[in-house]
């Protein structure tokens, strides 16, 4: 075996192991609910759980609204910035990861002073007002991620041409958007609809300080009081992550192919 | 020319202070196949774009069949336009590109479906519906594009530099095939390309741009022999041009190295002691005197190049060199490089380049 070869497997089984250490040692320790043995208890005891099955729910209900929010923003707008107003670029990309520098305490911080229920725009003031909220909030702190994602998708195919041939056809801009734009980058979409699921799934301050029945509280609750449900559920979660990414490779198949993209 | 079914009227365009296109005028006649011929940046595309919709003009109107639609929105127009990049769907198939604009028109789809297979016969490409953009060739593409661009049945076809991204066999056929299609549906074309050989082979007239202004519109047979300006004589074809001084204004007499040459009736305005450039396409150059020429000048042949059936050869006149073809001939060798030679020409061929 070549030197190079060699530690090109050295480099690899480190990242390896560095990778899955934990993900066996947490799955190990997940199957030792019962004393001695190992059993699938814990993940029982969370799958049963009522709570569990209600805030993961609502929470990928959040995750579903705020992902057609995220695409109802930030496609237009990527859209436009790159068809018509290229000048303006730096501000929009900076104004999309200013959620990443202004922390989520302080934008919900915002929204509740915004927001109450005395405010002109009482949010606050019923379930419905504050889900919306949540959902707006989200899409908000997605913003980087799926703004990034979809200028990505746009770079790799001729926006304006294609924009103009729809158009000489006799297209509006709704038939340009739904037809040939958004199938173009359906899989830029994807992957920033997959990094904003992530996010909604997980998020606490947000879904904590809204006083919203989401799965990141009850995963924190979990987390403080339990022992081995906790890592049934890290489990689980890690699953349902592998499993976006499995519907988005699979989703992929069914995507516009371009020659970009040929296979 | 009958009634117009475009007129481009004093059209100008302006981006900022810049100005690409200042007062363009052009009337196409109904089924007219016009190209617009010139360098990068002379505002051919500008004009073309104007007249799709995509820029709006500074100044001045187009009209189209009777109807001013300077201010209509590109979907509004009723143009079809095949572009450069082909800008096929890549999302969509064959088929479904080309009933784009159908489906976009609200057509009932078994119709839609059967001018697609009209359009996918009429380009040769009948198998092809299923297949995605990707699958196919550039030329392929750029058919699809034409019939996708012809299937709503527009008014006016344009044409963007449809063949630049093809190879050069490819480049033939296809604008063979463009010119047949055109006749056959006698759909009025606008046709932009910066190759002269394009454009004089499948036009029906030429407007040669340069600076924003047509230089000059007419006929191929017209742009190429009679030249109205020194940048046509230049861009369209290969040109020798001479200095001369004019002896004898009256009489037309211009000296060229010190040999005469007359040009009786050619040198409007100018006076005796005035430089001249003088322009004669290779083909009217023969070497040697040859009988029917009525001029001739000597000098020494500067180069030779053997390129088969013809033979290519630089003759130094004092400062100016002239290129010349001859057919190559298994009895008669090439001059040599050095050898003294006499060119003939007739004097009637000769173009004064103002």
């Amino acid at each position: 075996m070549k030197a190079g070869k060699f530690w090109a497997w050295v480099v690899f089984i480190l990242g390896a192991a560095y990778f899955f250490i934990p993900l066996i040692a947490t799955v190990e320790f997940s199957l030792r609910m019962r004393r001695g043995v190992y059993s699938f208890d814990a993940y029982k005891v969370v799958l049963g759980d009522s709570q569990f099955q209600a805030t993961f729910i609502f929470s990928v209900v959040v995750a579903i609204f705020t992902i057609l929010l995220g695409v109802l923003i930030v496609v237009p707008t990527a859209y436009w910035i790159r068809l018509r107003l290229p000048q303006l670029r730096p501000v929009v990309e900076f104004i999309t990861l200013l959620p990443l520098v202004i922390p989520a305490i302080v934008i919900v911080f915002g929204y509740i002073r915004m927001y109450g229920s005395n405010s002109p725009l009482p949010f606050l003031g019923s379930n419905l007002g504050a889900n919306a909220l949540l959902v707006i909030g989200y899409a908000a702190l997605a913003l980087p991620y799926m703004y990034r994602a979809v200028d990505t998708g746009l770079r790799t195919i001729d926006v304006r041409t294609l924009t103009e041939a729809a158009q000489i056809l006799g297209a509006g801009w709704g038939t340009i958007i739904t037809r040939v734009i958004l199938p173009n980058v359906l899989i830029a979409v994807l992957s920033g609809a997959f990094l904003t699921f992530a996010i909604v799934i997980g998020e606490f301050t947000m879904a904590s300080l809204l006083n919203r029945p989401a799965f990141g509280p009850y995963l924190q609750n979990l987390v403080a009081n339990r022992a081995y449900e906790p890592a049934a559920l890290s489990i689980i979660a890690f699953a349902i992550t592998w499993g976006c990414m499995s519907l988005i490779q699979i989703l992929s198949r069914f995507a516009p192919r371009s020659a970009n993209r040929p296979n | 020319m009958a009634e117009p079914f475009l007129s481009i009227q004093h059209v100008r365009k302006s981006f900022g202070a810049t100005t690409v296109v200042e007062d363009f005028n052009l009337d196409v006649a109904p089924g007219e196949f016009v190209s617009f011929l010139g360098p990068s940046g002379c505002g051919k595309t500008t004009v073309l774009r104007m007249v799709a919709g995509f820029e709006e003009p500074s100044a001045g109107k187009i009209v189209v069949g009777g109807k001013d639609i300077t201010k209509l929105k590109p979907n509004q127009r009723n143009v079809g336009m095949v572009f450069q990049a082909y800008a096929l769907f890549p999302n969509l198939t064959v088929g479904q590109n080309i009933a784009f604009g159908l489906k976009v028109a609200g057509m009932p789809k078994p119709d839609a479906d059967r001018r697609v297979a009209e359009m996918l016969d009429m380009i040769k490409l009948p198998q092809m519906a299923d297949r995605y953009p990707y699958q196919l060739s550039g030329g392929q593409q750029q058919r699809i594009a034409l019939a996708r661009a012809i299937a709503p049945k527009p008014k006016l076809l344009l044409l963007d530099e449809p063949l630049s991204a093809l190879d050069a066999k490819v480049r033939v056929s296809l604008r063979e095939e463009i010119r047949s299609i055109q006749k056959k549906l006698g759909i009025t074309t606008i046709f932009v390309t910066h190759d002269q050989e394009e454009a004089l082979s499948i036009s029906d007239r030429i407007a040669v741009m340069y600076g924003g202004k047509a230089e000059q519109v007419g006929t191929p047979f017209e742009i190429y022999n009679r030249p109205a300006t020194k940048f046509v004589a230049n861009f369209v074809g290969t040109l020798n041009v001479l200095e001369g001084k004019v002896t004898d204004a009256a009489s037309g007499k211009v000296q060229v190295n010190a040999q005469e040459v007359s040009l009786k009736g050619k040198l409007n305005g100018s006076k005796s002691g005035d430089t001249l450039s003088l322009a004669l396409r290779p083909e009217a150059i023969s070497l040697g005197r040859q009988p029917g020429h009525d001029t001739s000048l000597s000098g020494e042949i500067a180069e030779v190049h053997f390129l088969g059936s013809v033979i290519r050869v630089r003759v130094g006149i004092g400062g100016n060199t002239v290129s010349l073809d001859t057919f190559n001939n298994s009895a008669t060798p090439p001059p040599a490089v050095g050898d003294k030679a006499d060119i003939s020409f007739s004097s009637g061929d000769m173009l004064v380049l103002h």
